[in-house]
Protein backbone atom coordinates (compact mmCIF):
# COMPACT_ATOMS: atom_id res chain seq x y z
CA UNK A 1 0.00 0.00 0.00
CA UNK A 2 3.00 2.48 1.01
CA UNK A 3 4.10 1.52 -2.72
CA UNK A 4 0.64 2.98 -4.23
CA UNK A 5 1.77 6.96 -4.76
CA UNK A 6 4.74 8.76 -3.74
CA UNK A 7 4.86 12.22 -3.67
CA UNK A 8 7.93 14.62 -2.73
CA UNK A 9 8.22 17.84 -2.30
CA UNK A 10 11.38 19.25 -1.65
CA UNK A 11 12.10 22.60 0.19
CA UNK A 12 15.77 23.51 -1.59
CA UNK A 13 16.35 25.37 -4.49
CA UNK A 14 20.00 25.95 -4.62
CA UNK A 15 21.28 27.57 -7.37
CA UNK A 16 23.55 24.72 -9.33
CA UNK A 17 21.96 22.09 -7.37
CA UNK A 18 18.66 22.08 -7.53
CA UNK A 19 16.76 20.69 -9.24
CA UNK A 20 19.67 18.49 -10.79
CA UNK A 21 23.20 19.36 -10.35
CA UNK A 22 25.02 21.59 -13.31
CA UNK A 23 28.23 22.61 -10.97
CA UNK A 24 30.28 21.52 -13.78
CA UNK A 25 29.81 23.48 -17.02
CA UNK A 26 31.94 22.88 -20.71
CA UNK A 27 35.19 23.17 -19.07
CA UNK A 28 35.27 20.21 -17.23
CA UNK A 29 34.77 17.89 -20.59
CA UNK A 30 36.57 20.02 -22.91
CA UNK A 31 39.42 20.04 -20.35
CA UNK A 32 38.92 15.60 -19.91
CA UNK A 33 38.79 15.84 -24.11
CA UNK A 34 41.90 17.69 -23.87
CA UNK A 35 43.61 15.99 -20.71
CA UNK A 36 43.30 12.18 -22.78
CA UNK A 37 44.30 13.63 -26.08
CA UNK A 38 47.77 15.04 -24.65
CA UNK A 39 47.93 11.27 -23.45
CA UNK A 40 47.27 9.79 -25.75
CA UNK A 41 49.61 12.45 -28.15
CA UNK A 42 52.43 11.45 -25.84
CA UNK A 43 51.98 7.71 -25.50
CA UNK A 44 51.78 6.79 -28.93
CA UNK A 45 54.74 8.58 -30.54
CA UNK A 46 56.60 6.90 -27.81
CA UNK A 47 55.41 3.28 -27.76
CA UNK A 48 55.65 3.42 -31.64
CA UNK A 49 59.58 4.54 -31.19
CA UNK A 50 60.23 1.75 -27.99
CA UNK A 51 58.80 -1.37 -30.03
CA UNK A 52 60.65 0.00 -33.80
CA UNK A 53 63.84 1.37 -31.79
CA UNK A 54 63.83 3.91 -34.41
CA UNK A 55 63.01 7.75 -34.01
CA UNK A 56 59.83 9.23 -36.20
CA UNK A 57 60.37 10.58 -39.77
CA UNK A 58 57.49 13.05 -39.86
CA UNK A 59 56.87 16.31 -38.22
CA UNK A 60 54.35 15.59 -36.62
CA UNK A 61 55.43 12.71 -34.53
CA UNK A 62 58.54 14.32 -33.61
CA UNK A 63 57.19 17.28 -31.99
CA UNK A 64 54.11 15.82 -30.84
CA UNK A 65 55.65 15.69 -27.15
CA UNK A 66 55.47 19.40 -27.36
CA UNK A 67 51.90 19.17 -28.95
CA UNK A 68 51.27 17.00 -25.74
CA UNK A 69 51.94 19.91 -23.09
CA UNK A 70 50.45 22.65 -25.27
CA UNK A 71 47.40 20.72 -25.33
CA UNK A 72 47.35 20.06 -21.54
CA UNK A 73 47.97 23.83 -21.09
CA UNK A 74 44.87 24.37 -22.46
CA UNK A 75 43.16 22.04 -20.99
CA UNK A 76 44.20 23.34 -18.08
CA UNK A 77 43.08 26.67 -18.59
CA UNK A 78 39.89 25.39 -19.19
CA UNK A 79 39.87 23.85 -15.57
CA UNK A 80 41.47 26.91 -14.58
CA UNK A 81 38.03 28.83 -15.98
CA UNK A 82 36.16 26.06 -13.89
CA UNK A 83 37.12 26.90 -10.56
CA UNK A 84 34.74 29.43 -8.39
CA UNK A 85 37.80 30.24 -6.00
CA UNK A 86 40.63 31.55 -8.95
CA UNK A 87 42.62 33.30 -6.61
CA UNK A 88 43.58 29.85 -4.58
CA UNK A 89 44.21 27.44 -7.74
CA UNK A 90 47.70 27.69 -5.85
CA UNK A 91 46.15 25.45 -3.08
CA UNK A 92 46.20 22.39 -5.13
CA UNK A 93 50.09 22.51 -4.97
CA UNK A 94 50.43 22.78 -0.68
CA UNK A 95 49.07 19.78 -0.32
CA UNK A 96 48.60 15.97 -1.66
CA UNK A 97 45.50 14.29 -0.44
CA UNK A 98 46.09 10.76 -1.17
CA UNK A 99 41.89 9.83 -1.57
CA UNK A 100 41.20 12.74 -3.78
CA UNK A 101 41.66 11.44 -7.83
CA UNK A 102 42.20 15.36 -8.32
CA UNK A 103 44.38 15.58 -5.89
CA UNK A 104 46.81 12.95 -8.03
CA UNK A 105 45.88 15.04 -11.39
CA UNK A 106 47.02 17.69 -10.02
CA UNK A 107 50.39 16.21 -9.35
CA UNK A 108 49.89 14.00 -12.24
CA UNK A 109 49.80 17.22 -14.82
CA UNK A 110 53.00 18.71 -13.10
CA UNK A 111 54.91 15.45 -14.08
CA UNK A 112 53.80 15.51 -17.70
CA UNK A 113 55.35 18.58 -18.40
CA UNK A 114 59.01 17.99 -17.66
CA UNK A 115 58.64 14.40 -19.44
CA UNK A 116 56.97 16.05 -22.13
CA UNK A 117 59.76 18.63 -23.00
CA UNK A 118 62.76 16.31 -22.59
CA UNK A 119 61.05 13.85 -25.09
CA UNK A 120 60.15 17.03 -27.38
CA UNK A 121 63.84 17.86 -27.16
CA UNK A 122 65.70 14.82 -28.17
CA UNK A 123 63.17 14.30 -30.90
CA UNK A 124 64.42 17.53 -32.91
CA UNK A 125 66.87 17.12 -35.56
CA UNK A 126 70.03 18.80 -35.82
CA UNK A 127 68.76 22.06 -37.26
CA UNK A 128 66.17 22.42 -35.09
CA UNK A 129 68.96 22.18 -32.25
CA UNK A 130 71.05 24.98 -34.00
CA UNK A 131 68.27 27.44 -34.41
CA UNK A 132 67.10 26.99 -30.99
CA UNK A 133 70.58 26.90 -29.22
CA UNK A 134 71.08 30.40 -31.47
CA UNK A 135 67.46 31.35 -29.55
CA UNK A 136 68.81 30.54 -26.14
CA UNK A 137 71.97 31.83 -27.28
CA UNK A 138 69.95 35.20 -27.48
CA UNK A 139 68.40 35.39 -23.59
CA UNK A 140 72.19 33.46 -22.24
CA UNK A 141 70.39 29.99 -21.72
CA UNK A 142 73.03 28.50 -24.06
CA UNK A 143 74.12 26.50 -21.64
CA UNK A 144 70.77 24.76 -19.43
CA UNK A 145 69.37 24.42 -23.37
CA UNK A 146 73.00 21.98 -23.71
CA UNK A 147 72.39 20.11 -20.85
CA UNK A 148 68.93 19.89 -21.50
CA UNK A 149 69.58 18.28 -24.81
CA UNK A 150 72.17 16.20 -23.62
CA UNK A 151 70.34 14.86 -20.79
CA UNK A 152 67.67 14.03 -23.29
CA UNK A 153 69.60 12.41 -25.85
CA UNK A 154 71.18 10.04 -23.15
CA UNK A 155 67.61 9.34 -21.20
CA UNK A 156 66.08 8.88 -24.79
CA UNK A 157 64.71 5.01 -23.64
CA UNK A 158 64.08 5.64 -19.90
CA UNK A 159 62.41 9.39 -21.23
CA UNK A 160 60.34 7.22 -23.38
CA UNK A 161 58.92 4.65 -21.00
CA UNK A 162 58.30 7.65 -18.49
CA UNK A 163 56.15 9.08 -20.78
CA UNK A 164 54.14 6.04 -21.30
CA UNK A 165 53.58 5.78 -17.38
CA UNK A 166 53.02 9.51 -16.93
CA UNK A 167 50.53 9.49 -20.27
CA UNK A 168 48.64 6.69 -18.97
CA UNK A 169 48.36 8.07 -15.88
CA UNK A 170 47.08 11.21 -17.18
CA UNK A 171 44.49 9.30 -19.13
CA UNK A 172 43.55 6.87 -16.51
CA UNK A 173 43.02 9.70 -13.85
CA UNK A 174 40.58 11.78 -15.64
CA UNK A 175 38.47 8.66 -15.80
CA UNK A 176 38.97 7.79 -12.30
CA UNK A 177 37.96 11.42 -11.07
CA UNK A 178 34.25 10.88 -12.14
CA UNK A 179 34.24 7.01 -11.75
CA UNK A 180 35.27 7.34 -8.28
CA UNK A 181 31.92 9.41 -7.06
CA UNK A 182 30.02 6.88 -5.72
CA UNK A 183 27.24 9.59 -5.81
CA UNK A 184 26.88 9.83 -8.80
CA UNK A 185 25.24 6.42 -10.24
CA UNK A 186 25.99 7.68 -13.66
CA UNK A 187 30.01 7.81 -12.99
CA UNK A 188 30.81 5.35 -10.58
CA UNK A 189 32.20 2.69 -12.55
CA UNK A 190 35.70 1.75 -12.21
CA UNK A 191 35.64 1.08 -15.93
CA UNK A 192 35.34 5.09 -16.70
CA UNK A 193 39.54 5.24 -15.70
CA UNK A 194 40.47 2.26 -19.13
CA UNK A 195 37.74 3.81 -21.10
CA UNK A 196 38.82 7.33 -20.91
CA UNK A 197 42.62 6.58 -21.38
CA UNK A 198 41.69 4.14 -24.34
CA UNK A 199 39.56 7.26 -25.75
CA UNK A 200 42.41 9.15 -25.47
CA UNK A 201 44.56 7.32 -27.35
CA UNK A 202 41.99 6.79 -30.04
CA UNK A 203 41.56 10.63 -30.35
CA UNK A 204 45.45 11.06 -30.34
CA UNK A 205 45.96 8.79 -32.93
CA UNK A 206 43.36 10.83 -35.09
CA UNK A 207 45.32 14.05 -34.55
CA UNK A 208 48.65 12.97 -35.33
CA UNK A 209 47.07 11.74 -38.66
CA UNK A 210 45.09 15.02 -39.17
CA UNK A 211 48.48 16.55 -38.69
CA UNK A 212 50.15 14.47 -41.60
CA UNK A 213 52.70 11.17 -41.16
CA UNK A 214 54.34 9.47 -43.60
CA UNK A 215 53.27 6.37 -45.63
CA UNK A 216 54.45 3.87 -42.79
CA UNK A 217 53.78 5.37 -39.74
CA UNK A 218 50.20 6.40 -41.03
CA UNK A 219 49.76 2.59 -41.70
CA UNK A 220 51.20 2.07 -38.19
CA UNK A 221 49.32 4.75 -36.13
CA UNK A 222 46.24 3.42 -38.51
CA UNK A 223 46.18 0.31 -37.10
CA UNK A 224 46.88 1.52 -33.04
CA UNK A 225 43.50 3.25 -33.78
CA UNK A 226 41.33 0.23 -35.22
CA UNK A 227 42.63 -1.38 -31.58
CA UNK A 228 41.87 1.30 -29.34
CA UNK A 229 38.46 1.82 -30.74
CA UNK A 230 37.91 -1.92 -30.42
CA UNK A 231 38.85 -1.20 -26.91
CA UNK A 232 36.84 1.31 -25.93
CA UNK A 233 33.68 -0.45 -27.65
CA UNK A 234 34.73 -3.69 -25.37
CA UNK A 235 35.13 -1.47 -22.55
CA UNK A 236 31.45 0.78 -23.39
CA UNK A 237 30.19 -3.14 -23.04
CA UNK A 238 31.66 -3.82 -20.23
CA UNK A 239 30.39 -0.48 -18.92
CA UNK A 240 26.89 -1.07 -19.50
CA UNK A 241 26.66 -4.80 -18.36
CA UNK A 242 27.72 -3.43 -15.51
CA UNK A 243 25.03 -1.08 -15.10
CA UNK A 244 22.42 -3.40 -16.34
CA UNK A 245 23.48 -5.82 -13.27
CA UNK A 246 23.91 -3.37 -10.91
CA UNK A 247 21.63 -2.16 -7.53
CA UNK A 248 18.88 0.31 -8.70
CA UNK A 249 20.95 3.08 -8.90
CA UNK A 250 22.96 1.56 -11.33
CA UNK A 251 20.43 0.22 -13.14
CA UNK A 252 18.45 3.88 -13.59
CA UNK A 253 22.30 4.64 -15.35
CA UNK A 254 21.72 2.13 -17.55
CA UNK A 255 19.13 3.30 -18.69
CA UNK A 256 19.73 6.67 -19.03
CA UNK A 257 22.39 5.93 -21.11
CA UNK A 258 20.27 3.15 -23.31
CA UNK A 259 17.35 4.56 -23.66
CA UNK A 260 16.22 7.66 -21.56
CA UNK A 261 17.01 11.09 -21.78
CA UNK A 262 21.13 10.30 -22.90
CA UNK A 263 20.17 7.77 -25.26
CA UNK A 264 20.54 10.01 -28.51
CA UNK A 265 23.14 11.20 -28.35
CA UNK A 266 24.83 8.24 -26.91
CA UNK A 267 23.59 6.21 -29.34
CA UNK A 268 24.30 8.44 -32.09
CA UNK A 269 27.71 10.78 -31.35
CA UNK A 270 29.44 8.45 -29.19
CA UNK A 271 28.97 4.89 -30.52
CA UNK A 272 27.73 5.13 -34.15
CA UNK A 273 30.03 8.94 -34.98
CA UNK A 274 32.69 8.41 -33.07
CA UNK A 275 33.42 4.97 -32.97
CA UNK A 276 31.66 2.60 -35.11
CA UNK A 277 31.88 4.58 -38.98
CA UNK A 278 35.71 5.20 -37.87
CA UNK A 279 36.39 1.52 -37.24
CA UNK A 280 34.35 0.79 -40.36
CA UNK A 281 36.36 3.47 -42.28
CA UNK A 282 39.66 1.93 -41.20
CA UNK A 283 39.28 -1.18 -41.91
CA UNK A 284 38.17 -0.47 -45.33
CA UNK A 285 41.25 1.30 -45.55
CA UNK A 286 43.42 -1.35 -44.24
CA UNK A 287 41.99 -3.75 -46.51
CA UNK A 288 41.59 -2.58 -49.46
CA UNK A 289 44.99 -0.30 -49.21
CA UNK A 290 43.29 3.06 -49.77
CA UNK A 291 44.22 6.68 -48.94
CA UNK A 292 42.82 7.59 -45.71
CA UNK A 293 40.12 9.76 -45.73
CA UNK A 294 40.95 13.01 -43.42
CA UNK A 295 36.71 12.22 -42.41
CA UNK A 296 37.67 9.22 -40.29
CA UNK A 297 40.01 10.79 -37.81
CA UNK A 298 37.53 14.16 -37.49
CA UNK A 299 35.20 11.85 -36.59
CA UNK A 300 37.20 10.32 -34.09
CA UNK A 301 37.63 13.47 -32.38
CA UNK A 302 33.60 14.64 -32.29
CA UNK A 303 33.56 10.96 -30.89
CA UNK A 304 36.18 11.37 -27.88
CA UNK A 305 34.58 14.80 -26.81
CA UNK A 306 30.72 13.69 -27.19
CA UNK A 307 31.95 11.11 -24.50
CA UNK A 308 33.21 12.95 -22.03
CA UNK A 309 30.39 15.98 -22.81
CA UNK A 310 27.49 12.95 -22.65
CA UNK A 311 29.17 11.34 -20.00
CA UNK A 312 29.27 14.39 -17.74
CA UNK A 313 26.09 15.98 -18.15
CA UNK A 314 24.36 12.40 -17.70
CA UNK A 315 26.37 11.57 -14.64
CA UNK A 316 25.42 15.36 -13.13
CA UNK A 317 21.88 14.51 -13.62
CA UNK A 318 21.91 11.00 -11.89
CA UNK A 319 21.42 11.34 -8.19
CA UNK A 320 19.98 9.28 -5.16
CA UNK A 321 17.64 11.68 -4.80
CA UNK A 322 15.65 9.81 -7.85
CA UNK A 323 15.26 6.87 -5.23
CA UNK A 324 13.25 8.55 -2.25
CA UNK B 1 30.95 35.66 13.06
CA UNK B 2 27.75 35.26 11.39
CA UNK B 3 28.13 31.08 11.58
CA UNK B 4 31.48 31.11 10.13
CA UNK B 5 33.42 28.45 12.37
CA UNK B 6 37.62 29.73 11.53
CA UNK B 7 39.35 26.48 12.26
CA UNK B 8 42.64 26.04 13.39
CA UNK B 9 45.62 26.17 11.67
CA UNK B 10 47.95 23.79 12.72
CA UNK B 11 48.58 20.69 11.40
CA UNK B 12 47.03 18.36 14.30
CA UNK B 13 43.29 18.25 12.26
CA UNK B 14 42.89 14.40 11.31
CA UNK B 15 41.23 15.47 8.37
CA UNK B 16 44.35 17.40 7.14
CA UNK B 17 46.78 14.96 6.83
CA UNK B 18 46.33 12.49 3.94
CA UNK B 19 48.26 9.74 5.71
CA UNK B 20 45.81 9.92 9.05
CA UNK B 21 42.42 10.73 6.78
CA UNK B 22 41.58 7.05 7.38
CA UNK B 23 42.14 6.72 10.82
CA UNK B 24 40.58 9.91 11.42
CA UNK B 25 36.76 8.32 10.00
CA UNK B 26 37.63 5.09 11.38
CA UNK B 27 38.48 6.92 15.00
CA UNK B 28 34.81 8.60 14.58
CA UNK B 29 33.32 6.68 16.80
CA UNK B 30 36.02 6.63 19.41
CA UNK B 31 36.28 10.42 19.84
CA UNK B 32 35.76 12.14 23.24
CA UNK B 33 32.33 13.40 21.57
CA UNK B 34 30.50 12.46 18.30
CA UNK B 35 27.91 15.25 17.41
CA UNK B 36 24.35 14.18 15.87
CA UNK B 37 20.44 15.63 15.23
CA UNK B 38 17.72 13.85 15.76
CA UNK B 39 14.94 14.71 13.59
CA UNK B 40 10.86 13.57 15.28
CA UNK B 41 9.07 13.29 11.66
CA UNK B 42 5.74 12.87 13.66
CA UNK B 43 6.53 16.28 15.46
CA UNK B 44 7.55 17.98 12.19
CA UNK B 45 5.17 20.20 10.55
CA UNK B 46 7.30 21.85 8.11
CA UNK B 47 7.11 25.17 9.00
CA UNK B 48 10.56 26.39 7.73
CA UNK B 49 11.43 27.98 11.02
CA UNK B 50 14.77 26.14 10.88
CA UNK B 51 15.38 27.28 7.48
CA UNK B 52 15.25 30.62 8.26
CA UNK B 53 16.61 30.44 11.68
CA UNK B 54 19.62 28.73 9.61
CA UNK B 55 19.68 31.49 6.90
CA UNK B 56 19.54 34.51 9.62
CA UNK B 57 22.35 32.71 11.92
CA UNK B 58 24.66 31.60 9.21
CA UNK B 59 24.19 34.85 7.36
CA UNK B 60 23.35 32.45 3.73
CA UNK B 61 22.90 34.03 1.05
CA UNK B 62 19.96 34.65 -1.25
CA UNK B 63 19.02 31.42 -3.39
CA UNK B 64 20.57 29.13 -0.96
CA UNK B 65 19.96 27.34 2.01
CA UNK B 66 22.14 24.97 4.34
CA UNK B 67 18.79 23.21 5.50
CA UNK B 68 15.69 22.60 3.88
CA UNK B 69 11.74 20.54 4.04
CA UNK B 70 11.41 17.64 2.11
CA UNK B 71 7.57 16.52 2.76
CA UNK B 72 6.48 12.93 1.30
CA UNK B 73 3.03 11.49 0.94
CA UNK B 74 2.80 7.90 0.25
CA UNK B 75 -0.80 5.96 -0.75
CA UNK B 76 -3.73 6.57 -1.83
CA UNK B 77 -6.67 9.20 -0.47
CA UNK B 78 -8.04 8.48 2.06
CA UNK B 79 -5.00 6.14 3.64
CA UNK B 80 -2.39 8.19 3.01
CA UNK B 81 0.73 8.78 5.68
CA UNK B 82 2.77 11.79 5.24
CA UNK B 83 6.39 12.66 6.55
CA UNK B 84 7.97 15.41 7.33
CA UNK B 85 12.10 16.01 7.46
CA UNK B 86 13.94 18.71 8.19
CA UNK B 87 17.19 18.09 6.37
CA UNK B 88 20.89 19.35 6.22
CA UNK B 89 24.18 18.10 5.91
CA UNK B 90 24.63 14.43 7.37
CA UNK B 91 28.06 15.16 8.67
CA UNK B 92 28.98 11.56 7.58
CA UNK B 93 31.22 9.64 9.67
CA UNK B 94 32.30 8.27 6.41
CA UNK B 95 32.62 11.63 4.68
CA UNK B 96 33.02 11.39 0.51
CA UNK B 97 33.60 15.11 0.66
CA UNK B 98 36.61 15.06 2.74
CA UNK B 99 37.86 12.26 0.46
CA UNK B 100 37.40 14.16 -2.56
CA UNK B 101 38.36 17.36 -1.56
CA UNK B 102 42.02 18.33 -3.00
CA UNK B 103 43.48 20.45 -1.19
CA UNK B 104 42.27 19.51 2.52
CA UNK B 105 39.60 22.36 2.79
CA UNK B 106 37.14 19.74 2.98
CA UNK B 107 37.76 18.12 7.11
CA UNK B 108 36.53 16.52 10.04
CA UNK B 109 36.40 18.78 12.74
CA UNK B 110 35.84 17.96 16.22
CA UNK B 111 32.74 16.09 17.59
CA UNK B 112 32.36 14.57 13.83
CA UNK B 113 31.22 18.22 12.05
CA UNK B 114 32.41 18.16 8.38
CA UNK B 115 33.39 21.57 7.42
CA UNK B 116 34.70 23.44 4.54
CA UNK B 117 37.94 25.88 5.20
CA UNK B 118 37.50 28.46 3.19
CA UNK B 119 40.67 30.02 2.90
CA UNK B 120 41.77 26.28 1.50
CA UNK B 121 38.68 26.07 -1.22
CA UNK B 122 39.70 26.44 -4.70
CA UNK B 123 36.05 25.83 -5.53
CA UNK B 124 36.78 22.80 -7.80
CA UNK B 125 33.75 21.74 -6.67
CA UNK B 126 34.44 17.74 -6.14
CA UNK B 127 32.94 17.45 -2.96
CA UNK B 128 29.91 19.04 -4.51
CA UNK B 129 29.76 16.14 -6.86
CA UNK B 130 30.75 13.67 -4.41
CA UNK B 131 27.79 14.42 -1.43
CA UNK B 132 25.25 12.15 -2.28
CA UNK B 133 22.52 13.94 -0.65
CA UNK B 134 23.81 17.48 -2.76
CA UNK B 135 24.13 19.25 1.07
CA UNK B 136 26.77 21.70 -0.40
CA UNK B 137 26.58 24.58 -2.67
CA UNK B 138 28.86 27.01 -4.66
CA UNK B 139 28.82 30.56 -2.02
CA UNK B 140 28.62 33.72 -4.03
CA UNK B 141 32.37 34.37 -2.74
CA UNK B 142 33.66 31.50 -4.34
CA UNK B 143 34.12 28.72 -1.79
CA UNK B 144 32.02 25.91 -1.17
CA UNK B 145 29.15 26.48 1.86
CA UNK B 146 27.36 24.04 3.94
CA UNK B 147 25.48 23.48 7.72
CA UNK B 148 28.20 23.65 9.93
CA UNK B 149 26.21 22.06 12.72
CA UNK B 150 26.56 25.87 14.29
CA UNK B 151 29.72 24.83 15.60
CA UNK B 152 30.60 28.19 17.11
CA UNK B 153 27.23 28.72 18.52
CA UNK B 154 28.03 24.34 20.19
CA UNK B 155 31.50 25.35 21.34
CA UNK B 156 29.82 28.04 23.54
CA UNK B 157 27.45 25.74 25.15
CA UNK B 158 24.43 26.88 22.47
CA UNK B 159 22.05 24.51 20.27
CA UNK B 160 22.41 24.83 16.88
CA UNK B 161 20.23 28.25 15.26
CA UNK B 162 17.53 25.11 13.91
CA UNK B 163 17.32 23.47 16.66
CA UNK B 164 16.67 26.89 18.80
CA UNK B 165 14.16 27.85 16.83
CA UNK B 166 12.05 24.89 16.48
CA UNK B 167 8.75 25.38 17.97
CA UNK B 168 7.49 21.71 17.86
CA UNK B 169 10.42 20.27 19.73
CA UNK B 170 10.94 18.09 16.81
CA UNK B 171 14.94 18.74 16.14
CA UNK B 172 17.50 17.44 19.01
CA UNK B 173 21.34 17.93 18.65
CA UNK B 174 24.06 16.41 20.97
CA UNK B 175 26.69 14.16 21.67
CA UNK B 176 25.89 10.74 20.66
CA UNK B 177 29.02 9.33 22.74
CA UNK B 178 26.84 10.05 25.69
CA UNK B 179 24.56 7.47 26.34
CA UNK B 180 22.64 10.00 28.52
CA UNK B 181 22.16 12.77 25.61
CA UNK B 182 18.85 13.70 24.52
CA UNK B 183 19.66 12.50 21.03
CA UNK B 184 21.04 9.12 22.46
CA UNK B 185 18.18 8.47 24.49
CA UNK B 186 15.60 8.78 21.82
CA UNK B 187 17.46 6.58 19.53
CA UNK B 188 17.18 4.24 22.37
CA UNK B 189 13.70 4.53 22.59
CA UNK B 190 12.09 4.81 19.11
CA UNK B 191 12.56 3.41 15.23
CA UNK B 192 14.79 5.68 13.23
CA UNK B 193 16.35 5.62 10.07
CA UNK B 194 19.17 8.00 8.14
CA UNK B 195 18.68 8.53 4.38
CA UNK B 196 20.09 6.22 1.66
CA UNK B 197 22.13 4.02 4.09
CA UNK B 198 23.21 2.25 1.14
CA UNK B 199 25.85 4.89 0.30
CA UNK B 200 27.80 3.79 3.10
CA UNK B 201 28.62 7.04 4.20
CA UNK B 202 27.24 6.52 8.08
CA UNK B 203 25.26 9.61 8.42
CA UNK B 204 24.84 11.35 11.56
CA UNK B 205 21.27 13.18 11.28
CA UNK B 206 18.91 10.61 11.90
CA UNK B 207 15.19 10.93 11.53
CA UNK B 208 12.78 9.23 14.40
CA UNK B 209 10.07 7.56 12.39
Amino acid sequence: MNDAMLEVVHGRHNALIDPSLQVWGWEIPVYLFLGGLAAGVLILPALMELLSGAKARSMALRLAPWLSAALLSLGMCALFLDLSFKLHVYRFYLAFEATSPMSWGSWILLLVYPVAILLGLGGLTEGERARLLASAGRVRLTSLLMCLLGRADALRRPLLWAGVVVGAGLGIYTGILLGAMAARPQWNSAILGPLFLTSGMSTGAALLLLLGLDEHERHAVVRWDVGAIVAELVLIGVLLVGFATGDRTSQHAFWHLTSGPWAAPFWSLVVVTGLGVPLALEAVEIRRRLPLAMLTPVLVLIGGLSLRVVLMLSGQASSFREFP
Amino acid sequence: MSGQIEPSRGGSRSGESFLLKPVAYASALGREKRYAMVVDTRLCVACKACVLACKGENAVPDGYSRDWLVEEVRGWFPHLSAENRSERCNHCAKPPCVAACPTGASHVEDGGAVLVTHDKCTGCKACIASCPYDSRYPHPDGYVDKCTFCLHRVQAGKQPACVEVCPTFCLHFGNLNDPESEVSRLLRGRKSKVLHPETGCEPNVFFLT
